[in-house]
C-alpha cells in the first residue's frame, strides 16, 4: 500500500526499502562514482590549469566542430524515425490480421546491430552492389552512387538501426491510450483527423517526448557506422570518434574525460529543449480516461 | 473503420506510408540478402549473383577469429548480466512499486539517468576506473559495464508490471504468516513470471547487441560477438570479406533466434503498454 511520506515518518523503519538498496549502491559505484571521477579528472589536465582541456577542445579545429556534425547527424536522423514511426504506428494501433505481422517485420532490424548494417550497405551501395547494377539495368541512372563513406551513409545507417526500436515504443504508447476516448470524440462530431490532432496527439505528447530523447541518444553516440560507413577524418568525425582517439590512441584519459563530459552536457541540452517544448504542447494528466 | 470513405489526400497519405515502408522492408531485406550471399560466394565480383558456392568461408572464419571461443565468451557475459539485473532490478522494481517514499523522485531519476546519457560518456570514466581496479580487459569488466544500462532497463520494465498485481495477493500470504522472502518467492515470482521473461529477453537482446561499452572495456580475451565483429570489419582487406560475411550472419542468426523466441512469448504492443497504463510519474 502506498504511504504518504508523513505517515512513513512516523512508522517504523520499512524493511522493505532495504530491497532497492543494492540497485542504488552498485548504479552509484558504477555510474555515478566514474562519472564524477571523470569530471574531477577533465579538469585535471596533463598540463596547464584547470580548464585547458576545455579550451584546448574549443580552439583545435580537429575537435570542437565535432559537436555540429554529431548534432547534423543525430538531429535529422532522430526526426526521420520519430517522424515516420509516428503514422505507421498510428496506424498499427488497430488489431487486425496483419498488426502482428507487420511489427515482427518493422522490429527484426533491431537484431541486425549497426555493424552487419555497416556490412550490408557496404555491399549493396557499393559501386558494384545490387542497387546500382539494377539502377544501371533499368537505365535509370548510370552515374556511380555515393551513399557509403560519407554523411549519407552514417545517416541512412542511422534511421535503419533507429527506427524500429522508435517504432516500437510509439507503438507502445499509442496502444496504450484507451480508443474509447476517440470513440466518445467520434460520437460528439469529431472526424478522424479531430480525433487525431485532439485525442491521440495530446495524450502522445510525453511519450513522444521520451521516445524521441531515447532515440536521440542512441544516434547522437554514433561511432561504428560513422567509422565503418563514413569518412572518419572528415565529414563524419563525430564527438565519440574524438573522445575514444584521446583516450586509447592519445592516452590522455583526461582529456578524453573532458570530451565526454561535453558530450553529456549537450545532450542533457537537447533532453531539456524536447521536453520543455512538451510543456508547451500539452500539461495535464497522461492517463485518461480511468476512473 | 467508418474512415473509409476518405477523400483523395487520405487515399495519397495512406499510399506514401504503404510506400515508404515497403521500400525500406525491401532495402533492408536485400541489405541482409548481400551479406548472406556474399558469404556463400566463392567469387563475387560486380556480377549479380556469385561464380560458384561455398560454405568454406563459414569454417574459415570460424577458425580466423576464433568464433568458438567468442561466442562462449559472449554467452557467459549475456547470461550474467541478464541474471544479475533481474537479481538486483527486480527488488528494486518491487520497492518502487509499492513505496512511497522521502528521495523516490532522485532515485528514479538515478536509475533513468544512464538510459538517457550516450554509453561513451559514463563509458570512457568507467573503463579508466575498472582499468585502475584492475578489471578492465577481463570478463567481469564487460559484465559489469553492460549491467550499468540493463539494470534500469529491468527496473524501469518490471515497475508498471508490478503495479498491476492485485495487493491484497501479498496481503494475503502475510495474514497466513509468510515471510517477505517466501512472499516473494511464491507470490510474486510466479505472477510476474511473464514480466521477468519479457524483461530478460528484451536485456538479452540489448546485451548482444550493445557495442559501445564493451568496445571500451573488453580485452583481447573478453570480446563479445558484436565487438568481433566490428574489429573483424575495421581490419578487412588482410582477409577475404566473405569471413566478414560468414561472421555477420552467424552474428544476426544468434540475434534473430532469440528475436524470435522473444516474440513467441511477448506481444511488443502488449509488453510496452502496459508501460502507458502506469506511466512514472517522475
Amino acid at each position: 500500500m502506498p504511504a504518504s511520506a508523513d505517515t512513513l515518518a512516523r512508522t517504523p523503519f520499512d524493511r522493505s526499502l532495504l530491497l532497492v538498496v543494492p540497485a542504488a549502491a552498485f548504479m552509484l559505484l558504477l555510474f555515478v562514482y566514474p562519472f564524477l571521477y571523470g569530471l574531477a579528472l577533465s579538469f585535471n589536465p596533463k598540463e596547464g590549469g584547470a580548464l585547458a582541456n576545455y579550451s584546448h577542445f574549443f580552439t583545435t579545429d580537429n575537435l570542437w566542430p565535432t559537436i555540429w556534425i554529431t548534432l547534423k547527424l543525430a538531429l535529422p536522423a532522430t526526426l526521420i524515425n520519430v517522424a515516420f514511426a509516428l503514422p505507421i504506428a498510428y496506424k498499427m494501433r488497430v488489431k487486425t490480421r496483419y498488426q502482428r505481422w507487420v511489427t515482427m517485420i518493422l522490429v527484426v532490424p533491431i537484431t541486425l546491430g549497426t555493424v552487419l548494417i555497416a556490412e550490408g550497405m557496404l555491399l549493396y551501395f557499393g559501386p558494384r552492389g545490387w542497387l546500382s547494377q539494377t539502377l544501371q539495368f533499368l537505365h535509370l541512372y548510370e552515374g556511380p552512387i555515393r551513399l557509403t563513406h560519407n554523411y549519407w551513409g552514417v545517416l541512412i545507417s542511422l534511421v535503419i538501426s533507429g527506427f524500429p526500436f522508435a517504432f516500437l515504443l510509439i507503438l507502445s504508447y499509442v496502444t496504450g491510450i484507451d480508443p474509447v476516448l476517440a470513440r466518445a470524440a467520434a460520437t460528439l462530431g469529431a472526424d478522424p483527423k479531430a480525433q487525431f490532432r485532439h485525442i491521440y496527439l495530446p495524450l502522445l505528447a510525453p511519450g513522444l517526448a521520451m521516445c524521441f530523447c531515447l532515440a536521440f541518444v542512441q544516434a547522437f553516440s554514433v561511432f561504428p557506422s560513422a567509422v565503418l560507413l563514413g569518412s572518419p577524418a572528415g565529414p563524419t568525425r563525430v564527438i565519440s570518434i574524438a573522445a575514444y582517439e584521446a583516450a586509447f590512441e592519445q592516452y590522455d584519459y583526461s582529456l578524453a574525460s573532458a570530451i565526454a563530459m561535453i558530450m553529456g552536457f549537450v545532450q542533457l541540452i537537447i533532453v531539456a529543449a524536447v521536453l520543455s517544448l512538451r510543456n508547451v504542447f500539452y500539461r495535464g494528466p497522461v492517463s485518461g480516461g480511468k476512473g | 473503420m467508418s474512415a473509409a470513405t476518405g477523400n483523395w489526400f487520405d487515399r495519397a497519405w495512406r499510399g506514401l506510408l504503404l510506400g515508404l515502408m515497403t521500400l525500406f522492408v525491401i532495402n533492408i531485406g536485400l541489405i541482409i540478402a548481400a551479406v548472406a550471399v556474399s558469404s556463400f560466394a566463392k567469387r563475387w565480383l560486380g556480377t549479380w549473383l556469385p561464380d560458384g558456392w561455398t560454405t568454406a568461408f563459414y569454417t574459415a572464419s570460424w577458425n580466423e577469429f576464433q568464433l568458438g571461443d567468442v561466442l562462449w565468451v559472449t554467452v557467459e557475459v549475456v547470461m550474467a548480466v541478464v541474471f544479475l539485473s533481474l537479481l538486483i532490478g527486480v527488488p528494486a522494481a518491487y520497492t518502487l512499486a509499492r513505496r512511497d517514499f522521502r528521495g523516490k523522485r532522485a532515485l528514479l531519476l538515478l536509475f533513468l539517468l544512464p538510459l538517457m546519457v550516450p554509453p561513451i560518456t559514463y563509458g570512457i570514466p568507467l573503463a579508466t576506473v575498472l582499468y585502475q581496479a584492475h578489471l578492465a580487459g577481463t570478463i567481469w569488466g564487460v559484465i559489469l559495464a553492460n549491467l550499468i544500462p540493463a539494470a534500469p532497463f529491468v527496473i524501469l520494465v518490471m515497475t508498471p508490471f508490478i503495479e498491476q498485481i492485485d495487493v491484497n495477493l501479498e496481503s494475503a500470504a502475510r495474514v497466513f504468516g509468510a515471510s517477505t522472502a517466501r512472499m516473494f518467492w511464491h507470490v510474486l515470482v510466479p505472477l510476474l513470471a511473464p514480466g521477468i521473461l519479457a524483461a530478460s529477453l528484451l536485456v538479452l537482446v540489448r546485451t548482444i547487441a550493445l557495442f559501445e561499452l564493451t568496445f571500451l572495456t573488453a580485452g583481447p580475451d573478453s570480446q563479445t560477438l558484436v565487438v568481433a565483429l566490428y574489429y573483424a570489419v575495421f581490419a578487412a582487406g588482410v582477409r577475404a570479406p566473405q569471413s566478414v560475411d560468414a561472421m555477420a550472419m552467424v552474428y544476426m542468426s544468434v540475434t534473430l533466434v532469440f528475436l524470435l523466441i522473444a516474440l513467441r512469448f511477448v506481444n511488443p504492443t502488449q509488453l510496452v503498454s502496459r508501460v502507458k497504463e502506469h506511466p512514472q510519474h517522475a
